[in-house]
This record gives C-alpha cells, structure tokens and sequence, in this order.
C-alpha cells in the first residue's frame, strides 16, 4: 500500500473544520467580545475583533491540525533516530505560502485603513489634526493627564474642569487628549477610546457614547508608581442629567475655575510660582 | 565527571546563586513598607485625630539613606515618626492636623488647588476657613483620589524666618492647616501629593514622589 496524499487529506480535514468552526466562532464568540456596545465606536471594535478572529480561525486550525495530523503520522518509530530526508525548495508551496500571507496581510492593512477612515479614527487618538472627522456637533472636552490622576475640561461650559468625567448619550464627543507632565494613555474601555497622552500634544479623539452607563477610565501607560492607581469610573448619562450635571461642577468649582488659566488644546507641564 | 559536566554544573550553580540574590532584594524591597500608625481617638469630638508634619528635607535621623528627600511625618504617641501608612476608623470622621515646614513649588494644574471632599468643603490655614489656594502657593497636596479628597498645603513663605533645614522641624516658620473627612466602608486607599515638589529631579516627580514612604503612602480604613 503506497503512501497516502498527506497534503489533500490535510486540506480535506481543514477545510471541513474551518467551515464548521469559523461561523460557529463568529455569531457565537463574537457577540461577547470587548468592548461592549457602550459607544459607537465600541461596537465599531466588536465588528473588528469578530472579523479578526473569524480570519484567526482558519489559521489556527491549520497550525493545530498540521500539529495533529505529524502527531499521528510522521511520528518517528520507537527506537528510532533518523532524520528526515533534507527538502530543498518547493516552489508550489512557497509560492501558495506567499500568496496566502501576502493577501491576509494586505487584506488586514486595507481592512484597517478603511475602518479608521470609515469610523472616525475608530476611537484612537488621531493626532492634532485628525484626517477623519464625523460631520455635526461635537462637544469638546479636555482630557488632562498627570501623576495620577485624569480631570477633565469643558471649554464650551466655561471652562470649568471637573475630577470626573460624564457624557450625554447621542452626542459626538471631541477629546482633547494631553498630558501635564509625563506619558499617559487615556483609555476609557467601555467606549472604545484608547489615546496617548503626552505633554504638549494635543491628541483628539471622537466618541459617540450610545448607551446609558457606567464606563472605566484607566491610565493604558505605565507613568510611575501610582499607575495602577491611575483608574476612575465615568458616566453616560441623558443630555438633560449632562446639563444638571455640568451645571453642578460649575458652581462647585467655580474657585478653581478662576483660577485656571484660560483654555489651549496643550499647556507648559511648569508648576506656577508664587511671584512668576 | 567530564570537563563539559563540570562546566555547566558551575555554570548552573552560578545561575541559581544570582537568581537567589535578585530574589532577595526584590522581596526586601517589596516587604519594605513603613509601619502603620493608626490614628488616635479624639478626645473632645468624635472620630479620630491624625496628626502630619511635611518637611522640606527628611534629614539622616529619619532616613539616613535618602536625608534630602522631602518628606510626610506621622506623630505617634507625641513622637513624630516617619511613615506614610496611616490607619484610620470606618465610617467616621477624620480630624487631620497638618504642620507644614516646607517652601511652595506651586501647582502645575491649578484646578488642584480648590479644597475636595472635606467636611464643608474647606481647610482652614492657620485658623482661617478657606475653600482653596492661590495654586502658586501650593507647597504639597494631601490627596486621597480614590476618596474624592484633595487638601491643598500653602508653603512657608520664602521671607519667612528660621526656616527649617531638615526634619525634625518643631519651632521652625510653618503653616497650621486642619480639615475633616469622613470615610466609608473598609478599605485601603492610596493618597499622594500632586505637587511637583521633589527638588532637583526631572518635572519634580522623581525620587521621593516614586517611592512609598515619603510623600505617598497608604491610608487604611479599618
């Protein structure tokens, strides 16, 4: 009995798991992926993380079944210490290898490209000058950073700067990302907002929260020894429980707000001295 | 044994001994923590009185290997000693007593200098209730993030005679700041300083404000 087609039975064996597990992962697995739906752009990473891992899945199973499949077959008799015979060159394969990788990761790099485009930087930090923009009213607030805290400021609410962040459902948020002393990441995951914040940079961000909720806010770069500490809850609420509520950090902190300087996107991470 | 054998057993035993160093040191300096100093019972109000004392430089008596660091102080059965990890009542009110020795650095965010999650919303500096600071002035803060509170400390003017040099302070120009807080349910809670205030370090935030015990610390609620 000659040796069986190893390569057909193979693709035989995964091909067939890849078309009953790779949907079976997709409408199963995907629906719990993080973040959650708490934003837009939240679901916008579910979408991804779902066509990311139903890609996975086929490659996982080839490296598993391949794995398998040389437990079973090529394993070298008891006793034995031979080595295979020396392959040199296989242009079939390498060419199959090239193409398959090629494309997946071509496919990858268009895939993104169109969905940070698509979505608004997808929820990253874009930079000062963000090439995507969502069309509409944006709220802007100023996510400031430093050792180890984030506080939060609304130019269009007077200024003011509050110790705790919430959001009005339905209403595109304009972050202002930056830093007042040393590296930082600003990474609300709930919502799907994960930014650098760095001294002098101002990093903008577009968040569209859609759910009413509570979301985590933690410091994403290690900034010291209190970074594990560097964490907060924050709040999507109703656009008219937002307005009570920025109304209530006005007053509350209206001494501090006099004292602030007046809004910039960055500030000089310089302490202000008595007589300066 | 061969040569080969002989080699990699010294090699091996060379491996583990230097493993076991690095273990050493790393367990010191992560069970290294300050005793606790728990807060006293106040006498004439309820809760409990913490008393602090921020010192410019901690000095060699109370830290001989860091003398020039600026520092948090605890007193302690009417001593002061030098320790960040206070332990305090659940569900009660806090009397803190700050005696601050220390010049000002001055904020880098401003908004920090407002007076949060005390009882009444305020400190008092030497007697007189104020809701904040000028940020300028701002020598330290007492914060407890987690808690909601934030006190800042006002610096020992630069005029200001006998100034203190290093920790122990008592009789030096200081300031006299006292607030109130309640605390919540069982805990333990980190405070810190927001002060860019360790001198001589990059964006003030080295040395003293990256290691526990000297302007951070733990506050337990129990």
């Amino acid at each position: 009995m000659g040796e069986p087609n190893h390569a057909r039975r193979l693709t035989l064996i995964w091909l067939i798991a890849t078309l009953i597990a790779t949907p079976l992962v997709v409408v199963l697995v995907g629906p719990i992926l993080p973040p959650g739906h708490a934003s837009e752009q939240a679901s916008g990473h579910v979408t991804d993380n779902t066509v990311l891992l139903g890609m996975a899945t086929p490659v996982l199973l080839l490296v598993v079944i391949y794995l398998a499949y040389a437990i079973v077959y090529f394993r070298q008799p008891r006793g034995a210490a031979l080595e295979g015979p020396p392959i040199r060159g296989n242009t079939r394969i390498q060419t199959v290898w090239l193409v398959v990788t090629s494309s997946l990761v071509l496919v990858l790099a268009v895939y993104g490209t169109v969905r940070l485009l698509a979505d608004n930087g997808a929820g990253s930090g874009s930079g000062p000058k963000p090439v995507a923009k969502p069309p509409g009213p944006k709220l802007p607030v100023q996510v400031i950073a430093q050792q180890w805290a984030f506080t939060y400021r609304f130019p269009t609410y007077g200024g003011v700067e509050t110790p705790h962040l919430e959001l009005p459902r339905g209403q595109m948020i304009e972050l202002h990302v930056t830093s007042l002393d040393v590296i930082h990441s600003f990474w609300a995951i709930q919502l799907g907002v994960k930014a650098d914040a760095n001294p002098q940079v101002d990093n903008v961000v577009f968040v569209k929260p859609a759910h009413l909720g509570r979301f985590e806010v933690r410091c994403a770069e290690l900034c010291g020894i209190w970074h594990g500490q560097m964490f907060d809850y924050g709040h999507v609420v109703s656009p008219a429980a937002f307005r009570t509520w920025i109304h209530q950090q006005q007053v509350q902190f209206a001494p501090a707000t006099k004292q602030l300087p007046p809004y910039k996107t960055t500030y000089l991470p310089e302490p202000v001295r008595r007589g300066e | 044994m061969s040569l080969l054998g002989r080699k990699l057993l010294a090699v091996g035993a060379a491996v583990i001994a230097v493993g076991l160093l690095i273990a050493l040191y790393i367990s010191s300096w992560a069970t290294s923590f300050p005793a606790s100093v728990a807060a006293t019972p106040a006498p004439r109000q309820s809760g409990a009185n913490l008393t602090l004392m921020t010192v410019a430089a901690i000095g060699p008596k109370y830290s001989p290997s860091h003398p020039e660091w600026v520092s948090y102080l605890v007193r302690r059965n009417g001593k002061w000693v030098h320790s960040t990890d206070y332990s305090v009542p659940a569900h009660s009110l806090v009397h803190v007593t700050v005696y601050q020795y220390d010049g000002d650095s001055g904020l880098r965010n401003p908004f920090l200098s407002q007076v949060q999650g005390t009882v009444g919303g305020t400190e008092t500096i030497d007697g007189k209730s104020v809701r904040g600071i000028p940020p300028e002035e701002a020598s330290h803060t007492f914060a407890i993030p987690e808690l909601g509170i934030l006190v800042p400390l006002p610096g020992v003017p630069e005029e200001a005679k006998n100034q203190c040099e290093f920790a122990p302070c008592e009789g030096a120009a200081h300031r006299t700041i006292t607030f109130t807080f309640r605390t919540g349910g069982k805990g333990r809670y980190h405070w810190q300083c927001f002060v860019p205030c360790a001198a001589g370090w990059i964006n003030g935030f080295g040395g003293p404000m990256q290691t526990l015990g000297y302007m951070d610390g733990f506050i337990d609620v129990t």
